[in-house]
């Protein structure tokens, strides 16, 4: 018990916890986004990939960090651009053309680095974003910029759906197109902008993992953060503020299981903490499930003039 | 742009889609080839003979179709009643486990005096269960609670990888190993027998062949198969008509996971003989691909199994000779997926440009 405290008080548990909070702040805003207009976007997890590999790939050929954030962004949109094309001008199925894209861009992804780099054993390096140390609040000090840009994304598309003439348009064709339709809204231009949007995000948190997290790209390192997200926004009930607190109690606990493997009195076989952040996405879902107020239309296809 | 309704779709398309979403998909990735800088032409034709071009090539290519074909039947069996079970990665490994521990484990104990071929069903019948339980979970949790079977089969991935971990450095550890991290081998007896001697290809493929034409005929003759057709096409309609959809999504999810725990017994039986971490290089979400390669048609199954697996080996020779990265395997198949879903589109709907 004395143990738990220990971790608890130390600041570097903190400063872990915002950190491995970012990536998923970032990929559940992306999810919310594509959700709210009505579209599940499982590509989620191969945008993450791609993302982080274009975004080191730029700076590895020598782009600035921003550019490579940028870089991300822009492949992350460019994958939603594919799967808004799939789901929303042809209305396929969201689950598979999804998956579709999640595999082809881990493909992708994984097939480019294998071009640029045939026969390394250690990843080639770049240097990641340094720390914050000009803000005065500890932890946050403590973060890349790419934190910040997270945390900030919270109330700007929290102002933007709720405030904003777009907010609302996104969130009537998530709820009822042909209303939206009826009131002049284009449901295709709409959803099309918030999926390529919310790719975009996801894109820029795949960039977190090789430009601040760490400064290399490997294999497997996206590592389910996807599936986790797209969990996330379920219990965080389509809400910005509420994303935020799940990425966190998530990071929390994901934290928490890395300290408790490390502290040498781990109990249990490593591979139990590690299970600890995938159980509890399955146990939030089912708490919240009950209550869940998915948006009416989510994985419903709309097709203009049809019932 | 606008879709309307074909009135009337014509059989030759439903086949033509997917060969043409393979050939167009074929002709994408060459970009990808040329940006690797190898001739596409010879890229190309040391892929089609490393899958294809010789006995050796085509034993290798069924070998790794038999696992394939069982991943997509779980996945057509459970797609047609719209149950999205994405989690076979992990019902294969869950039946590679129980296979395992059925077949393996007691070596030694008095257990293996158990007549061979009731030891032999019994590995079989664990794998299934194995699988059909893990699957069974969510589709409740999916028809009790309304939580989303995609995302709790996807993270279930994930947990039961882990606990193959677990598994391979505690209780099913194989002390001969010298640290390698795999489980204890299957008695010998247990495992399947080869088709063609010299070769890799064993009876996984009859089981394979055999439960493609099972699946097809209950889709196809049974009440059961008519319920899950029926809950797939509208659950509402079907549960106004009498269908009992619950149970119908519960005996879907128990055979979609035995179908994908089978797999993994079969593998562990006919190839490997122990179970690995990496005995599956994402046989589970290959299936998915096969089965919409198929149009969920359980015996087009075997047909798109076999193209995906060529696929696959014949991208590892072909690398092997001309540099070019195995990964193009996967770009091919998950753009074929991509494609085949348009071309599948385009036999049922018009494209209206004006």
């Amino acid at each position: 018990m004395s143990d738990l405290l220990d971790i608890l008080v130390n600041q570097s548990f903190w400063i872990a916890v915002l950190r491995i909070a970012t990536p998923l702040i970032l990929g559940t805003l992306g999810v919310l986004l594509c959700e709210r207009a009505g579209v599940l976007n499982l590509g989620i997890e191969g945008i993450l990939v791609a993302g982080a590999f274009t975004g080191w790939l730029a700076v590895h050929a020598g782009a600035p960090l921003w550019l490579g954030v940028a870089t991300a962004a822009a492949t992350g949109a460019a994958f939603g651009l594919l799967h808004a094309g799939l789901t929303v001008g042809l209305a396929l199925s969201q689950h598979v053309s999804g998956l579709g894209v999640t595999l082809l861009a881990t493909a992708l992804s994984y097939f480019g680095y294998r071009v640029r780099f045939p026969k390394v054993d250690t990843p080639p390096t770049i240097t990641p974003f340094g720390e914050m140390d000009w803000i005065a609040i500890p932890v946050l000090a403590q973060q890349t910029p790419l934190t910040l840009f997270a945390l900030v994304m919270v109330p700007v598309i929290g102002y933007m759906l709720y405030r904003t003439p777009v907010g609302l348009a996104v969130r009537m064709v998530g709820e009822n197109p042909q209303a939206a339709e009826g009131q002049g809204v284009s449901v295709a231009a709409v959803r099309t902008g918030a999926i390529v949007a919310g790719s975009a995000l996801m894109g820029v948190a795949g960039s977190f993992l090789t430009l601040s997290a760490f400064n290399a790209f490997f294999f497997n390192m996206v590592n389910g953060r996807g599936w986790i997200c797209v969990a996330l926004v379920v219990f965080a009930s389509w809400r910005p503020g509420k994303a935020l607190l799940g990425a966190l109690l998530f990071a929390f606990f994901d934290a928490l299981q890395l300290r408790l493997q490390q502290s040498g009195e781990a109990a249990l076989p490593y591979q139990m903490y590690l299970m600890l952040p995938y159980v509890l996405s399955i146990v939030a879902l089912v708490l919240v499930a009950r209550k869940a107020s998915y948006p009416q239309a989510l994985m419903k296809p709309y097709r203009k003039g049809e019932r | 742009m606008r879709l309307e309704k074909r009135h009337r779709q014509s059989a030759f398309a439903l086949v033509l889609a997917p060969v043409g979403a393979v050939a167009f998909t074929m002709l994408v990735s060459a970009l990808l080839v040329l940006w690797a800088g190898a001739p596409v032409t010879r890229t190309y034709g040391l892929l089609l003979q490393g899958g294809f071009g010789s006995v050796f090539a085509l034993s290798e290519t069924l070998t790794r179709a038999i696992p394939l074909i069982l991943t997509g039947l779980a996945a057509t069996v459970a797609f047609k009643a719209r149950l999205f079970n994405i989690g076979a990665e992990g019902q294969l490994y869950a039946g590679a486990l129980a296979a395992v521990a059925v077949g393996g484990l007691h070596s030694g104990t008095g257990f293996d005096q158990v007549p061979m071929p009731l030891l032999f069903a019994l590995m079989m019948l664990a794998a299934a269960l194995a699988g059909a339980l893990l699957l069974l979970g969510p589709a409740l949790m999916k028809q009790r609670l309304g939580v989303d079977e995609v995302v709790t089969t996807l993270l279930l991935n994930f947990i039961v990888l882990l606990l193959v971990s677990m598994m391979l450095d505690g209780p099913m550890k194989d002390p001969t190993a010298m640290g390698w991290p795999q489980s204890v081998a299957l008695i010998g007896d247990l495992e399947l027998s080869k088709l063609i001697a010299q070769t890799r290809v064993h009876s996984g493929l009859l089981w394979g062949a055999g439960l493609a034409l099972g699946v097809w005929a209950l889709m196809k003759y049974t009440v059961l198969g008519f319920d899950i057709r029926a809950v797939g096409a509208n659950a509402r309609a079907a549960a106004f008509a009498g269908v009992p959809v619950t149970r119908t999504v519960a005996l879907v999810a128990m055979l979609s996971g035995a179908l994908a725990g089978l797999a993994g017994a079969i593998e562990v039986a006919g190839r490997t003989g122990y179970v690995t971490l990496d005995m599956s290089p994402g046989y589970g979400y290959s299936g998915i691909v096969i089965a919409m390669l198929a149009a969920l048609h359980p015996l087009g199954v075997v047909l798109a199994s076999v193209f995906v697996a060529g696929v696959l080996v014949g991208a590892d020779s072909m690398s092997r000779a001309i540099g070019v990265p195995t990964y193009i395997a996967d770009v091919i198949v998950a753009a074929s997926l991509i494609s085949v879903l348009v071309a599948t589109l385009l036999t049922q709907y018009r494209v209206r440009w004006k």
